[in-house]
């Protein structure tokens, strides 16, 4: 399979299909003046599944998570979620439809307490308007009210405990990572894009938020795309893996797989290492 | 080391206080006070403010004036009434710059706005027509359009508003530095619309550099008095000046309520979120270009119906009235007091629309008589900009965070030394990473 790494729509099949493609990348092509950054990368996401983008630093997955949520327009090519093309549709139109995620250099809003670091993620779900916060009517009042109770139970949930009114900024490291899976969460995600979740977590703390998101696929309905650095964690959380290296995929498919790969093993210890 | 010094001086610094409170009696009045529910602790304050705001002209006339020490004497109720009107403006502001993020350069623009739709709704400027709605102590033959003030207020926020829209849907895409001059630039070309724009075709929309006048004054309500049989003693004791005061009072209530209620609102929350970092707020699904546009078109919302008032007050919208001076004034405000605190632009846009109304020139007067020698008298007026330039840097030298700062930026000031455990953590992975690149560490290998 890893021998036809471009080979259009046609990828191989999940290990785990649950039901149709969550998300379709067709083709997508992003570049930054005359740097291709993603090379007609096609890739989907089944639905309900962990997959995961591995590929050396610079291989453009941070970038081919941008494009999928919106924040770069790509040069070329389809993206397709649950059924609709949202191609450079804007950040907020693609969350509103159903994608959540997290940033690689957090970005929490600092002055803001972690409650409302999640109400905020909750905006496109609710429907307060400025008549109706300035009256106080009771629809609004209703609807914050339930707003704020659903918040905390996400605080909690994604493990903040006691924390509903610290602001983001005074937040321990991991607290902070925790915070905005937890705001990516209350966008009501049926995708879930982590962008090196783990990044400068210790080996405890990264044991105990694969394990969160582990639970999160089993409790919710959500699919989760993962950048990671950390192949311990790739390996044992993924059904699918895909590697890019230089914006092209040179691989894809299970974790077993992947770590047998040539090209795979080349691209990131060089050419020497596989003879 | 450095650390443990700063915990000691504070700890030292704490029981100093508490022995001085001890000392005086406060701790217990102040242990009494904290046991009272929260809606009375905090709006205590407000309502004993409020009481003395609303009192005022009744006990000015018994307050001292002419050599009162600094201040030389109390400000007149007109000059009141303009300080009210300035101080609505900057808290209709402060949603654009404090809330939102959003430097804007240009709020004279909106000022202008609303003072030229009283301009136009309601005096005697387009004499082709002859429209009287509910404008009192106008005469039924007087030709031009005279709609009761009280109406014109509503419909200049709303036409503000919605040239606040018009401003902000080219200028809003811009972000930090751009935006600013952009809406300096609006700030500039309304008034010289309004300065040239007496000769459209040969319509004469804004009588040019003569602005209109006179603006109809609002009714305060003598006929419902007169008709419902009340002394007239009490309506001579309700003179213009004084029912204008009150009505810039209201005006001013009425705009830091509405102010507060967005603020803690799903609106206002995303206002703030954008102002922390814009990125994230559009990732986190809010609409960029509609929230911010929301903020400046309530920030123009209370620019205009301010606008109205004090033209109709003024009996007058002039084109010199606009100039750029007063953007950046207002902006001064929100700056000294707090950005995004409502209190903090209330207090300092007292304090400054004070200064430039009278307190300046009063100042000056004091010194002179008291201070300065019969042969070196200085007129301090004439050095305002300095003075207010000096204030500026002070602040931003002294208390960056405004007079009374918003809470949330309060607390992250008074828990900076808890959260800088972990800051460089978070600034260094920033600063290694530009924008949002790959990172800078080696990635681990797989293993086979």
């Amino acid at each position: 399979m890893s021998e036809q790494p471009t080979a259009a729509i046609a990828t191989p099949p999940p290990p785990e299909p649950a039901g149709g493609d969550l998300l379709v990348a067709a083709e997508v092509r992003k570049e930054f003046g005359g740097l291709v950054a993603i090379d007609d990368l096609s890739f989907t996401i089944p639905n309900r599944s962990i997959v995961s983008l591995i590929g050396p630093n610079g291989a453009g997955k941070t970038t081919f998570f941008n494009t999928l949520t919106g924040l770069y327009k790509v040069t070329d090519g389809t993206i397709t979620f649950d059924g609709e093309d949202v191609t450079n549709k804007p950040p907020h139109a693609i969350t509103e439809r159903g994608v959540g995620r997290t940033f690689q250099n957090i970005r929490l809003f600092p002055q803001m307490t972690a409650l409302e670091n999640v109400l905020v993620g909750m905006h496109s779900r609710l429907s307060g308007g400025i008549l109706g916060a300035v009256f106080g009517l009771p629809r609004v009042r209703r609807e914050e009210r339930d707003a704020a109770e659903r918040a905390r139970e996400l605080l909690s949930y994604s493990g903040l405990r006691n924390v509903d009114d610290e602001l983001a900024s005074s937040l321990s490291y991991g607290d902070q990572r925790r915070l905005e899976v937890a705001r990516a969460l209350a966008t009501e995600p049926k995708l879930l894009l982590l962008d090196e979740p783990t990044a400068g977590m210790n080996p405890q703390e990264t044991v105990t938020f694969m394990e969160f998101v582990s639970k999160l696929r089993e409790e919710r309905p959500v699919s989760i795309l993962l950048i990671e650095h950390d192949m311990k964690v790739v390996m044992s959380i993924s059904d699918r893996v895909t590697v890019l290296d230089y914006g092209e995929k040179i691989a894809e498919g299970p974790p077993q797989q992947i770590q047998k790969d040539e090209r795979v093993i080349e691209a990131y210890l060089g050419k020497a290492a596989t003879k | 080391m450095a650390l443990r010094r700063r915990d000691r001086a504070r700890g030292a610094y704490r029981s100093y206080r508490g022995q001085a409170a001890e000392k005086s009696g406060l701790n217990s009045a102040r242990g009494e006070w904290r046991k009272l529910p929260r809606p009375v602790r905090s709006f205590t304050p407000v309502a004993i403010l409020l009481a003395i705001a609303i009192l005022y002209p009744f006990y000015l006339s018994s307050l001292p004036t002419g050599n009162v020490p600094l201040i030389y004497s109390f400000p007149s109720v007109r000059s009141a009434v303009t300080i009210l009107v300035f101080t609505t403006m900057a808290v209709g502001l402060n949603v654009v710059v404090g809330y939102c993020g959003l430097l804007d350069l240009g709020y004279v623009a909106f000022y202008a706005i609303g003072a030229y739709t009283a301009g136009w709704l309601a005096s005697g400027q387009f004499q082709q027509v002859n429209f009287h709605f509910g404008s009192v102590g106008v005469s039924r033959d007087a030709r031009g359009i005279h709609i009761s003030i009280w109406l014109v207020l509503i419909i200049a926020a709303l036409l503000t508003a919605y040239g606040g829209v018009l401003i902000g849907l080219p200028t809003l895409r811009l972000r930090g530095d751009y935006l600013a001059i952009v809406t300096l630039g609006f700030g500039e070309i309304i008034p010289q619309f309004v300065r040239n724009a007496d000769s459209l075709h040969g319509f004469d929309l804004t009588h040019g550099t003569f602005g209109i006048s006179p603006i109809d004054s609002p009714g305060f309500g003598s006929r419902l008095h007169s008709s419902l049989g009340l002394p007239v003693a009490y309506s001579q004791e309700f003179t213009a000046d004084r029912l204008f005061f009150w009505s810039a009072l209201g005006l001013l209530l009425i705009t830091i309520f509405c102010c507060i209620r967005l603020r803690d609102s799903r609106l206002g929350r995303a206002w703030i979120a954008i102002r922390e970092d814009e990125t994230a707020a559009g990732a986190m699904g809010i609409p960029l270009m509609r929230t911010k546009t929301w903020a400046y078109a309530i920030g123009a919302f209370f620019g205009g119906a301010a606008g109205a008032f004090i033209a109709s007050f003024n009996a007058g919208a002039f084109p010199s009235q606009f100039s750029f001076n007063i953007s950046v004034f207002l902006l001064c405000m929100v700056i000294l007091g707090g950005m995004g605190s409502i209190w903090g632009v209330v207090v300092a846009g007292v304090i400054l629309s004070w200064l430039n109304v009278e307190g300046l020139a009063n100042i000056g007067t004091w010194l002179n008589d008291n201070i300065f020698p019969q042969s070196h008298q200085i007129e301090v007026a004439k050095y305002q900009f300095g003075i207010y330039g000096i204030i500026i840097v002070l602040m931003m030298m002294f208390r960056p965070q405004g007079l009374i700062p918003e809470a949330r930026r309060k607390r992250e000031i008074e828990e900076g030394t808890r959260g800088a455990l972990d800051e460089p953590l978070y600034e260094m992975r920033g600063a290694n990473e530009p924008g949002a690149g790959e990172r800078g560490s080696g990635g681990p290998v797989p293993r086979g």
